[in-house]
């Protein structure tokens, strides 16, 4: 159960690197280290020299991503934690960054929500933040109605881990929050919602 | 008439402000205010040259908040079809004329952290009222203006004395001063938009530079009207309305459309915003796309065409209208 067509649903187009620019951070989450690693062959020693990775390694831990990554041989590679860490670093280096300066993200569709709006923050436009879709299919889902965020969701309908109503997730997206939009699926007849479908694995 | 609706204005002040450069004032017929604009717009001024009409789209430059009046400034462009040469010798205070509703093709993106504004010679007047938009709404903005000579560009001292040296720059190839584009597109801030409006050869040449200095192309803004080249007279058929319509050596396809009493859609006028684009049902010649509105493919193909600048060389036309 999916309410599916919505316009917002953001789309993915697929990490290329931009030969112009002038210095480029990539942001990679997980099985998102592949998307740069696929690119292998168009990564230059200028390209090379203007990269920086910011990697964090959650579900795909000990893969061996990181090994990979810091063999391309990039100006810095760094990893992080947790993914609220790579964001911190990843607004820092926003914060001082000039115009030419291009912004790659890659990994699930949470991760990806999260380092663009630090980009939106930032003044960038979300046309042209290049961006890859890898992994889990995962959603980051919003409650309607207590706002709350949920992280990792991947069945329809699901209960509110923060005000406990059963929600349906949807393909409405907000860039704002970086998030889908849940909504209560029982609210005239609470406890008749249909079982939850596995549909974001 | 498918511009939009026309305001009667009176023309109520013509100053001239450079060689070859007169800026008018419009107030309302009526005496009501004028509609607002956003900084960045430009009207149609319809001009009655012995009933035939010009319309020309002209940058508004007078402070949007102000509703008492339009300001444009127009450059007398040598050998131009008639449009500059009507309004600098015919046009006098005390006129009727009329101007079309204000219509932005060439908006600030108001998410910028910087407003990064690069005008060349009469492109500086869409920046005129950009800057005071700017101004009274506190956001950061940065003007670099190239000129041939002093005495033959507009505002520049004035606009030094309100915005200061810091906001303005000017560039004067007279003076053998040129723009440090490379350095200027170098330094800029993340968020940073840019707009430039000027004679063609230099918005190609700024947008390029943006390209090559890794900006996204979203960040990247310009104006160009185009004026309707002159060229061959040809005929062209009109396929609903019936009519034969002979585009003369120095007319547009849309003024000899109009002329014949045939109501086509436009805004610009030149050649930029695409409402005048018109579905070729026949055609045995070559089109002379000569906009820059539909892309490469879209000219190739050869269905559509945009009737304010582009015409035609062949033996027959036949369009949808």
């Amino acid at each position: 159960m999916l309410v599916a067509g919505i316009k917002s649903r953001p789309l993915y187009k697929g990490l290329t690197i931009e030969p112009h620019a002038k210095r480029h951070i990539f942001a990679l989450e997980g099985e998102g280290a592949l998307a740069l690693i696929d690119q292998k062959a168009a990564l230059d020693l200028t390209i090379l020299s203007r990269s920086e990775i910011l990697y964090v390694a959650r579900g795909s831990k000990g893969k061996g991503h990181d090994t990979t990554l810091l063999g391309l041989g990039t100006d810095v590679f760094w990893t992080a934690p947790t993914i609220a860490t790579l964001l911190s670093r990843l607004k820092a280096l926003l914060a001082t960054a000039h115009m030419g300066v291009r912004l790659y993200v890659a990994g699930t569709e949470g991760f990806i929500g999260q380092a663009m709006m630090v980009g939106l923050d930032h003044g960038m436009d979300s046309a042209s933040i290049i961006t890859e879709h890898r992994g889990s299919l995962a959603r980051r889902v919003q409650c309607v109605h207590c706002k709350g965020i949920n992280e990792e969701v991947t069945a329809s309908p699901f209960t509110c881990s923060h005000c406990g109503l059963t929600l349906l997730v949807r393909d409405h997206y907000s860039r704002r929050l970086g998030a889908f939009q849940g909504v209560n699926i029982d609210a005239e007849d609470p406890g008749s919602a249909p079982d939850p479908e596995e549909l974001f694995l | 008439m498918s511009g939009g609706r026309e305001i009667p204005v009176r023309v109520t002040k013509v100053t001239p402000v450079a060689e070859r450069i007169k800026r008018f004032r419009f107030e309302r017929l009526d005496g009501k205010p004028l509609p607002y604009f956003s900084g960045g717009a430009h009207v149609i001024v319809s001009m009655n040259d012995f009933g035939h009409i010009r319309r020309n789209a002209y940058s508004l430059m007078s402070p949007p908040h102000d509703c008492a009046a339009y300001e444009i400034s127009v450059l007398h462009v040598e050998g131009s079809r008639g449009g500059s040469t009507f309004m600098h010798e015919r046009v006098k205070e005390g006129d009727e004329m009329n101007v079309s509703y204000p219509v932005n093709l060439f908006q600030p993106d108001w998410r910028a952290r910087k407003h990064l504004l690069i005008a060349g010679g009469i492109g500086i007047t869409p920046f005129m009222a950009m800057m005071e938009q700017f101004t009274r709404e506190g956001a950061n903005f940065e003007l670099h203006y190239a000129m041939r000579t002093r005495d033959r560009s507009a505002y520049w001292k004035e606009l030094a004395e309100r915005y200061g040296s810091q906001r303005i720059k000017i560039y004067c190839d007279a003076e053998g001063m040129t723009m440090p584009l490379d350095r200027l597109l170098d330094s800029q801030l993340l968020g940073t938009h840019l707009y430039v409006c000027g004679p063609s050869g230099m918005i190609d040449g700024v947008l390029r530079a943006g390209m090559e200095a890794g900006w996204p192309e979203q960040n990247l803004h310009s104006e160009r009207f185009l004026s309707s080249l002159p060229g061959k007279p040809f005929t062209v058929e009109l396929v609903r309305s019936g009519k034969t319509v002979r585009v003369g050596h120095h007319e547009s396809m849309l003024e000899a459309i109009e002329a014949a009493g045939v109501d086509a859609s436009f805004l610009c006028r030149g050649g930029a915003c695409g409402q005048c684009e018109t579905e070729v049902v026949n055609c045995d010649g070559k089109l002379l796309h000569h906009d820059v509105y539909l892309n490469d493919e879209e000219k190739a193909a050869g269905r559509k065409v945009m009737i304010c600048v582009s015409r035609f060389e062949g033996k027959t036309l036949h369009l949808d209208l």
